[in-house]
């Protein structure tokens, strides 16, 4: 593997690490979904795309009709559905937890309260 | 080295569980079975990098679909107190 790979693989374990113990370091839900869902989708990023340099390599070097060819685009597609799934699950939490009465922690005065703000 | 990094994740899964379990409401719990979720699908991709099997990304693609819309279907219930 080349040293990129290595490169890319160790940002995305040290941010999915920062982002599971994220979880426990913040006192409420929203501090949690803000540690948790940005540490992990760009940890993800950066495996997947460390996953899609080394099959592209073997790809580049086998020539057209290799079988890595099936994995690099394939890993591409898992890349794009957590890009486009992750942000939108987070966003979908957050208003739940927002309209179903949950205040931040220490919080004194909420800005987005009553009508017409989620 | 790919199994490492998905034994890594594997740590890194059992410290969100114990978030999904001790979570004081049902919000902080999303919270961590979001989280769970994403790393699932990452080390999904990476043990089929490790093992040279296409099929274990296809499996990847639809776990983070179907987790997406599981996750949209608590938030809602929690949102509104019933289905």
């Amino acid at each position: 593997m080349s040293p990129i790979v290595y490169i890319f693989i160790g940002i995305g374990c040290f941010f999915n690490l920062v982002g599971a113990i994220g979880l426990h370091r913040f006192p409420d839900v929203y501090t949690r979904l803000h540690a948790a869902t940005k540490c992990t989708t760009f940890g993800s990023i950066f495996l997947i795309v460390a996953v899609m340099i080394q099959s592209a390599g073997i790809w580049g070097a086998e020539g057209l009709s290799s079988s890595q060819s099936v994995l690099t685009l394939h890993a591409l597609i898992a890349l794009v559905c957590i890009l486009l799934t992750n942000p939108t699950s987070a966003h979908a939490i957050a208003r739940a937890a927002h309209r179903s009465g949950i205040k931040p922690a220490r919080a004194v005065v909420d800005d987005l309260e009553g009508e017409g703000h989620d | 080295m790919w199994i490492a990094v998905a034994l890594f994740l594997g740590i890194c899964i059992i410290i969100s569980l114990v978030r999904l379990i001790l979570g004081p409401k049902a919000p902080s719990r999303i919270v961590g079975l979001d989280t769970i979720n994403t790393m699932v699908v990452v080390s999904m991709v990476v043990l089929g990098a490790a093992f040279d099997e296409v099929i274990f990304v296809d499996v990847a693609i639809v776990y983070a679909l179907l987790s997406f819309i599981t996750t949209l279907y608590i938030a809602k219930y929690i949102e509104k107190g019933k289905f």
